[in-house]
């Protein structure tokens, strides 16, 4: 049997143009999740096919990718998709946020401000804020077509009368453009306030539940919460052990056997460009 | 003179060779009570399901005056109006509460979902309308945190009705609303529904089998039987000169206190 | 002095090469060829093209050579290779009547045109591990019978309805559009064609207990084996430019119609109701449990109670193709260790807060000046 060659970025054009009307439909409405026809991709569901068929609709020869998971370049299954595109795509691949033209990624949303020239691409595993409160798909389609969304804020205040706080901490939604909740996947609330009013494109694949939604640039995205229990960003008692970031996402790192903790910057580019500040600065 | 409130003409509606609804028509005044009374198969539960727009009736019209005073026939109205119409201006009191409830979700979640699905934004005050509600209904506050689920029976009613009463709908339909309660909880749930619609001059159809119900609550009444109107009348007058033969036998029907 | 984690691209390729490595296995054992899978495994390779939609013997059997045996794996493969085949166009519809058939049962007859044709089946045979299979064998040639080209062979289902017992298969009206569960997602409620879709491509071990489910009476719809056919079934398609269809080659398929709950109403005689399975080479046990998952699916279109999880469609569709299970279930080996952080941290705080609130608690039952309600100080 001969191996037969793969189409840049590996999709057919046809499908790359199918997901590129999904995407334009997306971006015409703000947050709304629009179904497209997902392809089964070399990685599996769950796995980020989503981002990966978004990423391939939209990557050109000259672009330049970078993947983080986590907020990590090196993470295993950043490497994995990053591998996958300089195979099937023959681009250039940066872990520099602000060489990228394009950024695929998993949970988290990068420290580093993003320009216009930028598009951030999401991995999204549940695309749908309202699924844990109904899991009919005939009933939220229709709850999110007449903006009823009273069962959202009903979970919230159930999260403050019995624990005192909203206790949403990863995943929390937002309102796009004042008319559509969206889930922004699963990243920390903390990255919410980055999502509104951002100069870069933001898209969200959904591979394995079929769904497309954006946040065109310079949008208002507001989370939700109440009047007497605003949102509120998480804040760390630490500061990063390697950069002395204390306006980053910290990970917190197991040291040692007796209970050691550590916590460093999730977000490694940016604490290696700190990091590589520091030095420059103590060396002038 | 205002119009009625709502305005029921020629309804219709088989269920194959069954006629669970043959020509109903009525009218109802704002703040009136109508108990709608029949035995089972009778089709009154049809009845109020169709005028409540929870199923599609074969022929006829329902009419009801918006509060900007419109008069809207209910098919006419889209999904989003009808199902705001629920939402604010309508209540639905169901037999059986843990359907008109979420079980799994706090009292004061219940009663305040009405609230944060027309624009409710504060917490405090949204809890406050719920334990105000809970007094109203003799939950005790306390249990302003704990679901439905764990609430007996006769709780699970009150607490369905204020839940439905939050938004001040000016009409309310209900479906047997004491049935399967216990005779001494009935008599208290008779006692605070007969209550709160005085106070807040609420317009309710009420669908019963139990005569001491439909005395106790309504102005006037209907009486169903295989999926006709056989009389019509004042509440009282019907049931103290019962004028059709089956309405005098349903009467003499009921045992002695 | 601990030092940030790095080398994961390295991790990768190390597994990578020590999988292939496992895959070779003990280098003096032969390597299994995909020969082999196809024609001793031939099983195997049936279900990976039935589930990967894709029909090619060949590819299947690397897929299984590939993923170690692993068969959802290897399922996996076929899919994502079919992804990057061009189509160009669609079969007419197959004529399972014009089968060749090497396998025919009905449970509804007792013997009918055609006969009972046991074919080659586990079906009987005593399950006892014949220890003579681990040596190289040489079964006998199997009885053969000249071809009776004379002898027709209707389908069960056709004979039942000569008498209008059984429900009219609806013709298909044609140019009327077909779903493709394959390019447009499936909203719901799904109409039959993108539920048959579906459920050809589900896996078969869910399906099975799907069907299995409305047998022990959740959503119990009463069926009988109308006819099982597995043979080869010819694929044409239409050429525009030629103006008829033309003959692309045979397949071997399974089919199952199941004769289920005879049903009237609306001013319709009582008829009975039908399930369908078909499924790519002898994959027997799935052709019948997709025409159990088939009935029971058509539960609300004919007036009948939901009660079981067969029975709801939007369940029964978004769960069974394995492909997007195993991906979804395995994604929890994926780092979360972000999100797992973000509720570390509200947890942590509902506990200082916890911690607050009690020694508030024991504060003021300290300060309150001693009363004569000694009951309620012993019960705390």
């Amino acid at each position: 049997m001969n191996p037969r060659p793969y189409n840049f970025a590996y999709l057919d054009e046809q499908t790359k143009r199918m997901i590129r009307r999904a995407i334009l439909k997306a971006i015409a409405i703000p947050g709304y999740q629009v179904p497209f026809a997902s392809r089964e991709m070399p990685m599996p569901y769950g796995w980020g096919t989503g981002g990966v068929q978004v990423t391939a609709a939209i990557i050109g020869p000259d672009d330049v990718l970078k993947v983080i998971d986590q907020g990590a370049d090196d993470t295993t299954n950043a490497v994995s998709i990053r591998a996958f595109f300089a195979k099937t795509a023959n681009v250039a691949t940066t872990t520099d946020t602000t060489q990228a033209t394009i950024i695929q990624t998993r949970h988290r949303v990068p420290e580093t401000p993003l320009s216009a020239e930028q598009i951030l691409v999401y991995q999204v595993p549940i695309p749908e804020p309202l699924r844990f409160l109904e899991p009919r798909e005939t009933e939220t389609r229709t709850m999110h077509a007449l903006a009823e969304y009273g069962v959202m804020h009903v979970k919230l205040y159930e999260d403050i009368a019995r624990h005192g706080h909203i206790a949403t901490t990863y995943a929390y939604p937002a309102r796009v453009a004042d008319r559509y909740i969206m889930d922004p996947s699963p990243i920390p609330k903390f990255d919410n306030p980055k999502l509104d009013d951002c100069p870069a494109l933001q898209l969200f694949g959904a591979g394995r539940e079929k769904r497309i939604y954006a946040i065109p640039p310079h949008t208002r995205v507001v989370s939700l919460d109440f009047e007497d229990h605003p949102f509120e960003r998480t804040k760390f008692d630490a500061a990063c052990a390697f950069c002395g970031a204390t306006d980053s996402f910290l990970d917190e790192v197991v040291v040692d056997d007796k209970g050691g903790r550590m916590f460093v910057c999730s977000d490694t580019d940016y604490c290696e460009k700190r990091r590589a500040a520091k030095a420059k600065d103590a060396a002038e | 003179m205002m119009a009625p409130l709502l305005s029921v003409r020629g309804l219709n509606k088989r269920y194959g060779s069954i006629v669970a609804c043959r020509d109903i028509a009525f009218e109802l005044e704002e703040g009136e009570a109508l108990a709608i009374v029949g035995e089972s198969g009778s089709g009154k539960t049809t009845l109020l399901n169709l005028v409540a727009g929870a199923l599609a009736a074969d022929s006829g019209e329902v009419v009801y005056r918006m509060r900007d005073g419109a008069a809207r026939p209910l098919s006419s109205l889209s999904e989003a109006e009808r199902r705001a119409l629920m939402r604010t201006d309508w209540g639905f009191v169901h037999q059986d509460a843990s359907r008109g409830l979420r079980m799994n979700v706090s009292a004061g979640g219940n009663i305040g979902e009405r609230l944060m699905a027309i624009g409710g934004r504060h917490y405090g005050r949204i809890r406050a309308a719920a334990l105000d509600w809970l007094a109203r209904v003799e939950i005790a506050a306390e249990r302003v945190d704990d679901p439905p689920s764990t609430y007996s029976g006769g709780m699970r009613q009150r607490l369905q009705i204020a839940r439905n009463l939050v938004t001040g709908p000016r009409l309310v339909f209900m479906d047997e609303p004491t049935g399967g309660l216990d005779v001494s909880v009935q008599a208290r749930l008779l006692d605070l529904l007969r209550g709160l619609i005085a106070d807040m001059g609420l317009a309710a159809i009420i669908v019963t089998h139990d005569l001491a119900v439909a005395r106790l609550l309504s102005h006037r009444m209907l009486v169903m039987k295989q999926g006709e109107v056989i009389e019509s009348g004042l509440t009282d007058r019907v049931l103290d000169d019962p004028q059709a033969p089956y309405t005098q036998l349903l009467v003499s029907s009921v045992l002695a206190a | 002095m601990y030092v940030a984690v790095k080398g994961g691209e390295r991790a990768i390729a190390n597994a990578h090469a020590l999988l292939a490595d496992k895959r070779r296995g003990d280098r003096g054992v032969a390597e299994i060829e995909t020969r082999q899978i196809d024609e001793q495994l031939s099983l195997a390779v049936d279900r990976v093209m039935s589930e990967g939609s894709l029909y090619d013997r060949e590819i299947a059997a690397l897929a299984i050579k590939q993923a170690r045996g692993d068969l959802i794996e290897a399922i996996f493969l076929a899919r994502a290779y079919r992804t990057t085949l061009p189509r160009f166009g669609f079969a007419e519809p197959l004529d399972t009547k014009a089968m060749a058939l090497r396998r025919r049962v009905s449970a509804t007859f007792k013997d009918l045109p055609g006969g009972q044709v046991l074919g080659p089946t586990f079906d009987y045979t005593h399950r006892l591990i014949d220890f003579a299979l681990a040596e190289a064998s040489d079964p006998p040639p199997p009885a053969t019978a000249p071809a009776d080209a004379a002898s027709a062979t209707p389908r069960v289902v056709d004979i039942i309805a000569g008498d209008d017992l059984i429900e009219k298969s609806p013709p298909a009206e044609n140019g009327a559009p077909v779903a493709d569960v394959t390019r447009d997602p499936t909203e719901f409620p799904a109409a039959r064609d993108a539920r048959l879709q579906t459920l050809a491509r589900g896996d078969e071990g869910f399906l099975l207990g799907l069907g299995y489910s409305t047998q022990r009476g959740y959503g119990r719809n009463h069926p009988f084996v109308g006819e099982i056919r597995f043979g080869e079934v010819e694929v044409e398609m239409f050429v525009a430019e030629l103006g008829f269809a033309v003959p692309l080659g045979t397949i071997a398929v399974t089919e199952c119609q199941m004769v289920n709950q005879f049903k009237g109403g609306d001013g319709e005689p009582a008829r009975f109701t039908r399930g369908y399975g078909l499924v790519f080479g002898q994959s027997e046990r799935k052709a019948m449990s997709m025409a159990l998952v088939d009935r029971a699916l058509r539960a609300e279109e004919l007036a009948e109670e939901s009660i079981g999880p067969a029975q709801d469609a939007e369940f029964v569709l978004s769960h069974c193709d394995n492909v997007q299970a195993t991906g979804f279930v395995e994604h929890l080996k994926l780092p979360h260790y972000v999100d797992f952080q973000a509720e570390l941290a509200l947890l942590r705080q509902l506990r200082t807060e916890y911690g607050e609130q009690r020694t508030e608690k024991k504060e003021s039952s300290v300060l309150r000046p001693p009363s004569s309600d000694l009951r309620t100080e012993a019960a705390e």
